[in-house]
């Protein structure tokens, strides 16, 4: 005989606006060993919590079932409000009439139906429920950040300078990310090198702070609290440890690459740093360019080099780091263009991306800041912008990339600034929600620029007007006045979708993450815990949750330092009690678990003939019970009687 | 009246039944004859779970885990993809129709997919009609 409490909750309207609250709270009462049911407006809320201690108290509860919102949501805070009145926290089952019920019908009848049925199953499985001891497991105190661009910049420094160590991975050659591209940043037009390259600089002096550059995570074991992370440090034939960053190499080198830097608007050497301030300072050779490499002769680098930095020998290595906490801020992508064919780039030399315009502002840039057509000397005389390609596009994506009304408006002032020239604005509509975001709007509109509200449906070099020869035609619908009219144009200007990294999935598999439907990361809760994953212990920060700018970038990342910190400050942590255990008088000693367990944790003990499994190594998956041929394996929490007796409940109505 | 058939879900934690707490967030509506268990991962689930659901009169029964490749326990639910299968082929040979045991694999992010798959299953059971080949009557 069990004594079960049970509490319906209200959920404000959310869940008593289609479940009938007390005719569930009347049901639970006449069901077996149910000795008090209530309903209460807000359960979680300290009146609903203290509602629920003060029953374990005035009955004598030895069981608890809340019916409120997913057990996800809020399982541990009524794990928790059992335990503080003195109740075991795994004598508690949380039935989910929420996201479950009342929100995915409309219909009282189906929805009060299937909520009764809902408790029914929680108290046939909470009679059979058992208190469970917690584990605790030492933490690792370190931290990784995987990505160094603004968001991991801002993540590490934070943790550094709690006394952390961390360990920043870039895949790059450098750290800084996007953000090292850009010339000027809205709204405060504030020089982004001037903000961004002394915190790099901070990275690379922190004595906290391990910066592994050219290195990709490779493998990822354990979880929270211990994570077991294997990085591959990508070849670069110069050793950093002999190199002390005189570059001479890279001004005799005669190979020549693409340079990602600068967008593929110039070449870059072979032997290369990205650009001039990257950190950190010392060169990688690019295997595919090196004359070296390519043709078996050359070397001239290594003749030029007085360290002898050089190693043609040089291979990718490995090396197993272990922490506690991880955060994930590997940014996005800006999408292809090449695909949407009706705006020509690739094959209109007159259409730029907004990271290649980026590039023609900066002043280390190709053309030291002047904003030039691909000929490198022609100023444009007039320029199209043309916002949301690819964004706000149900064919591409659906979602709005949220920066670049934002920069479209910079870029807007900047070509004021930097060319005589006419600048047009194609939006759809203008967004500027943000700080100082709608002044510089306003700003702008006071800048003689032309705003033109509607999506360009095309461009193209043909005209049947001679005075456009020569020119890029933009067609586009002005939605105000209803009028369908061509722009004649020297530049047009993309402004493409930010869009999740191009291995974002690999990424999300290696750290067990989900992503959302456009392959963003993705967080817990969309309000609540937006920089945690539904893996224990892995954050994510910036734009590779979803489009932001660098504000939000920057909070995120200073958000994810203070969430891995409440990990990483604690010497040990709670795990899970719910692991598998082996009744050893059942086990017949086949060793299914110990093949199956993903975790090792089942052991073959060959004195006593039968499996015994680690504790500190079982993750409660469950797998090896269902694979045990003589059920000789119980997992706790979930017993086969727990969840055949929560089935029967659940089928009686 | 039309039959109501009673379906019984198990959902795995980390996909499953989170891409159903998703479709509530989002505020989909979908048949609810779907009662749903909650495991840890598709990989706990004896095939004894899915018999006994049919002998406690379940019209229907839903098993929804991760995608393969993305199990929260990296492998867990292809022991379990192979597990289902078989259970599935014993099942039928066993008389039970087909259709009335479906797996599928539903990411926390698909809270359509997961409304979409417990409408389309709905119907498939509502036109078989009540199960009775393996269910149990209480006398
Ligand atoms: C044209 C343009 C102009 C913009 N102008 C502005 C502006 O003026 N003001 C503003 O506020 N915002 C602006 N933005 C937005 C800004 O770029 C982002 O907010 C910011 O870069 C996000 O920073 P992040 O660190 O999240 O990502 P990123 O800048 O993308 O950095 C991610 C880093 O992670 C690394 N990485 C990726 N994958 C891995 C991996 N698997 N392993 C290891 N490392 C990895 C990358 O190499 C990179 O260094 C602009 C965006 C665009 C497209």
């Amino acid at each position: 005989m069990s004594r079960i409490g049970v509490f319906v909750c209200h959920c404000g309207l959310n869940i008593a606006k289609t479940v009938r609250v007390s005719e569930l709270a009347e049901f639970a009462r006449t069901l077996p060993d149910v000795v008090v049911a209530e309903d209460y407006k807000f359960m979680c809320s300290t009146p609903g919590q203290e509602l629920i201690q003060n029953d374990i108290r005035k009955h004598n509860l030895d069981r608890v079932i809340v019916a409120a919102c997913s057990p996800l949501m809020h399982e541990r805070t009524f794990r928790k409000v059992i335990e503080n009145a003195g109740l075991n926290q795994y004598l508690l089952s949380i039935v989910n009439v929420r996201e479950q019920d009342s929100w995915v019908t409309e219909d009282e009848d189906v929805a009060t139906t299937k909520a009764k049925a809902l408790i029914n199953g929680a108290v046939f499985r909470a009679r059979l429920l058992q208190p469970l001891v917690s584990r605790f497991i030492d933490v690792n105190p370190d931290v990784m950040v995987v990505g160094g661009g603004i968001a991991g910049i801002q993540a590490a420094l934070e943790l550094a300078d709690t006394g952390k160590k961390v360990y920043l991975v870039e895949r790059s050659p450098t750290i800084g990310g996007h953000m090292a591209q850009f010339d000027k940043t809205f709204p405060t037009l504030d020089c982004s090198a001037c903000i961004l390259t002394p915190k790099m600089d901070a990275v690379l002096q922190s004595s906290n702070i391990e910066l592994l550059t050219y290195c990709e995570v490779e493998e990822v074991k354990g979880f929270v609290g211990n994570f077991d992370i294997k990085i591959r440090q990508k070849a670069r034939y110069v050793d950093h440890d002999k190199c002390n960053a005189c570059l001479a190499c890279t001004e005799k080198c005669p190979g020549r690459g693409v340079s990602e830097w600068d967008e593929g608007l110039v070449k870059r050497k072979a032997i290369y740093i990205p650009f001039p301030q990257a950190v950190p300072q010392k060169p990688v050779i690019d295997r595919e360019n090196c004359t070296f490499f390519k043709k078996g002769k050359c070397r001239l680098c290594e003749k030029v080099c007085e360290q002898e930095a050089i190693d043609f020998e040089q291979k990718d290595t490995f090396r197993e780091v272990k922490v506690g906490a991880v955060i994930l801020a590997t940014g996005y992508d800006l999408m292809d263009t090449k695909p949407l064919i009706q705006y020509g780039y690739g094959k209109l030399p007159g259409v730029h991306h907004a990271l290649e315009l980026e590039r023609l502002f900066n002043s280390a840039g190709p053309t030291s800041g002047k904003v030039v057509m691909r000929d490198g000397k022609t100023e444009p005389q007039s320029i199209a912008i043309l916002h949301c390609i690819g964004s706000r596009d149900k064919n591409n994506h659906e979602y709005c990339s949220r920066v670049c009304c934002m920069y479209s408006l910079k870029f807007a002032h900047l070509l004021k600034e930097k060319t005589h020239g006419d600048v047009y604005q194609l939006y759809i509509d203008m967004r500027a929600p943000g700080k100082g975001y709608e002044e510089f709007y306003n700003r702008l509109v006071e800048e003689d620029v032309k705003f033109i509200r509607g999506k360009a449906a095309r461009v193209t070099d043909k005209t049947d007007n001679p005075d456009h020869a020569g020119k890029l035609i933009v067609e586009v619908e002005d939605t105000l006045t209803s009028q369908f009219v061509t722009i004649p144009v020297d530049m047009v200007v993309l402004s493409p979708a930010m869009k999740p990294r191009q291995d974002a999935k690999d990424m999300a598999r290696l750290f067990n993450l989900s992503t959302d439907k456009y392959g963003f990361f993705m967080e817990r809760h969309p309000k609540l815990a937006p920089l945690s994953t539904m893996t224990d212990g892995v954050f994510i920060a910036g734009a590779c949750q979803s489009p932001k700018d660098i504000p939000d970038s920057v909070s995120q990342g200073t958000g994810a330092a203070a969430e891995a910190l409440t990990i990483v400050v604690k010497d040990k942590m709670e795990l899970e009690a719910a692991t598998a255990i082996v009744n050893s008088a059942a086990c017949c000693g086949c060793q299914n678990c110990v093949r199956v367990c993903p975790y090792g944790a089942p052991m073959f003990n060959y004195e006593k003939n039968v499996s015994e499994i680690n504790e500190a190594l079982c993750k409660g998956c469950g797998l090896c019970a269902a694979s045990c041929p003589a059920s000789a394996i119980i997992t706790r929490h979930f017993t086969n009687d727990q969840v055949m007796a929560e089935m029967e409940g659940l089928m009686e109505f | 009246m039309d039959f109501e058939p009673k379906i019984l879900g198990i959902a795995c934690n980390w996909c499953t039944y989170t891409g159903a707490d998703l479709a509530g967030t989002t505020r989909l509506k979908y048949p609810q004859n779907v009662r749903t268990v909650r495991v840890m991962c598709s990989s706990r689930i004896n095939p004894s779970f899915i018999i006994r659901a049919f002998q406690l009169g379940a019209d229907g029964v839903l098993v929804g885990g991760c995608h393969p490749g993305d199990c929260h326990y990296g492998t867990g639910n292809l022991y379990a993809r192979r597990k289902l299968a078989v259970t599935k082929k014993i099942l039928e040979f066993a008389g039970m129709e087909p259709k009335r045991f479906r797996v599928e694999w539903i990411s926390a992010s698909e809270g359509k997919k997961y409304a979409e798959v417990v409408e389309e299953f709905t119907n498939d059971v509502k036109a078989l009609g009540p199960q009775t080949k393996f269910k149990i009557r209480k006398d």
